[in-house]
């Protein structure tokens, strides 16, 4: 296989060079490099911040304030990026509610950002996600379960897994939408419940 | 409208796109507002996909878990046996022990390449596989079988993702289960490497140890007896590696003594470089597979370099 020094991949690659990035590649880079961190930084946001109703509206500002910054230019590596604009949301969400932070955030500047710790394997990321997945899925109500484990694992249509659950289209769509909401509240929030 | 308000609506549009069988063009249309509306929607959207996708990966489980699921097939996960026996019997014998001694059904049908010939397998369901030079494969794929088996050399995959047949490519003791994926199988003597360009894929080993890598696209996965390691590599490095599905061989910097390892796997007349000088030089440009002199010619007319035919080789020196 022909070997790419570093040199030359820095040459040849576009966002190196301040082009703005495609929607297309934007998306990738969304889904295949952010989303994975999102179970550490649900963490981070959790041990830093006690209400956890606002967990997913500071998650969502995160986010958007992560796109914003990578329409100019994919910011690489991510994780350090990511865990900057929580900090900065975290701050921002100090001042504006003017709280100050007794617990295990004596001083607002000095809140830690994961940065060094590169995570475990991706091995190990991969299996825990599988594992993640099984239990998430033990989880659901029985019903929004099967209806989700006919699609998804047996790869029935929504009219056939109608049939078999005898109920309505419209419900096997409701089915569908609830067990997905609850898996992505779960699935990488450490297996638990919101 | 608050993130877990916008979270539902996403999760219920990608959920009617993924199985409303009636998804129309006012659908699509309705939809893209939707997310041109503010980036929270597309954000959403892109994660709610995610996870929707994500749940397949529990279809894959199925396929090597009889206890996981119904295992309606019986024939299959016999074949799915006797294939992994086989595969680890490669393990212990390397490469080239790398046969099986009998198709393990009579709908199997083999494929090969010689020597710098590049072919292209079109499926039924819509996957192809291009085959590089210098590689056997066989394939059964039928009654809803998805099964190959890379024998040696190189082969691309796009393929049609069916929750309900998984698509299967096992080589030298590994398991790729592709879930809706492009992806490059290359083997060598006891290991191979999978480089995923879209999609999702998982690779498993069938080792004393049981080892297991979730691919995303840019990872490159290289997997041994027993260990999977995994790498990401960019798109341009990864299109370069791709470049044979086009006849050409891409080299960036790259070591004479590499380019002549690459020409050799495409051509019978093999170039061989005996001073580790020459061989440390570096090349820059895109030639053809098969167009052994116009490499010669460019080791002439770049470094001033002499070849000669010995043997039936031909050798590159100062």
């Amino acid at each position: 296989m022909v070997d790419t020094p570093e040199t030359s991949r820095e040459r040849d690659d576009p966002r190196r060079q301040g082009a703005a990035a495609g929607m297309a590649d934007l998306k990738t880079w969304f889904v295949s490099e952010v989303l994975p961190l999102e179970q550490a930084l649900m963490q981070y946001l959790q041990s830093n911040w006690r209400r956890a109703e606002d967990l997913a509206d500071m998650r969502q500002d995160i986010y958007l304030r992560l796109y914003e910054a990578a329409k100019e230019r994919i910011p690489q590596p991510t994780r350090p990026f990511l865990f900057t604009i929580a900090r900065n949301i975290l701050i921002d969400r100090y001042r504006r509610e003017r709280i100050v932070p007794i617990d295990g955030v004596p001083d607002l500047e000095t809140i830690a950002v994961p940065t060094q710790d590169p995570g475990p394997d991706r091995r190990a990321i991969a299996r825990d996600e599988l594992r993640h997945l099984q239990a998430a899925l033990d989880r659901l109500p029985p019903r929004c379960r099967e209806a989700i484990v006919l699609r998804q694992v047996e790869g029935l249509s929504r009219k056939e897994i109608a049939l078999r659950m005898a109920i309505s289209e419209k419900t096997v769509n409701r089915h569908l939408c609830d067990a997905m909401n609850l898996l992505l509240d779960m699935q990488r929030n450490a297996g638990e419940a919101p | 409208m608050t993130a877990r308000e916008i979270q539902e609506r996403a999760v219920e549009w990608v959920v009617q796109r993924q199985t409303d069988e009636a998804w129309s063009e006012a659908d699509q249309t309705a939809l893209d507002a939707w997310l041109a509306e503010i980036p929270e929607h597309m954000l959403a959207y892109w994660r709610a996909e995610d996870g929707w996708n994500r749940t397949e990966l529990l279809g894959a489980l199925r396929s090597f878990r009889p206890n996981a699921a119904r295992q309606p097939d019986r024939t299959r996960s016999i074949w799915l046996r006797r294939a992994a026996v086989a595969a680890m019997f490669v393990i212990l014998g390397g490469a080239a022990a790398n046969y099986f001694a009998q198709p393990p059904q009579s709908t199997e049908h083999a494929y090969s390449t010689v020597v710098g010939e590049h072919k292209t397998l079109a499926l039924a369901d819509g996957s192809q596989i291009e085959m590089n030079t210098n590689t056997v494969l066989r394939a059964n794929l039928s009654g809803g079988k998805r099964q190959v088996v890379l024998e040696k050399g190189e082969a691309f995959f796009q393929i049609k993702h069916d929750a309900a047949h998984p698509f299967t490519v096992y080589a030298t003791g590994h398991r790729i289960v592709d879930l809706g994926t492009k992806f490059l199988v290359k083997t060598a003597p006891n290991r191979i490497e999978v480089a995923l360009v879209e999609g999702r894929a998982r690779v498993d080993s069938d080792g004393a140890n049981e080892h297991s890598a979730l691919l995303r696209p840019g990872d490159v996965a290289v997997a041994t007896a027993t260990s999977i390691s995994v790498t990401k590599k960019t798109q341009p490095t990864l299109a370069k590696e791709l470049a044979w599905r086009q006849g050409n061989l891409v080299f960036d910097n790259t070591a004479l003594a590499d380019v002549a390892a690459e020409f050799n796997r495409y051509n019978r007349q093999k170039i061989v470089i005996a001073d580790p000088n020459v061989a440390r030089l570096t090349i820059v440009g895109t030639f053809p597979a098969t167009d052994v002199d116009a490499i010669i010619n460019t080791a002439r007319e770049v470094f001033g370099l002499h070849a000669t035919q010995q043997n039936g080789r031909i050798v590159i020196s100062r």
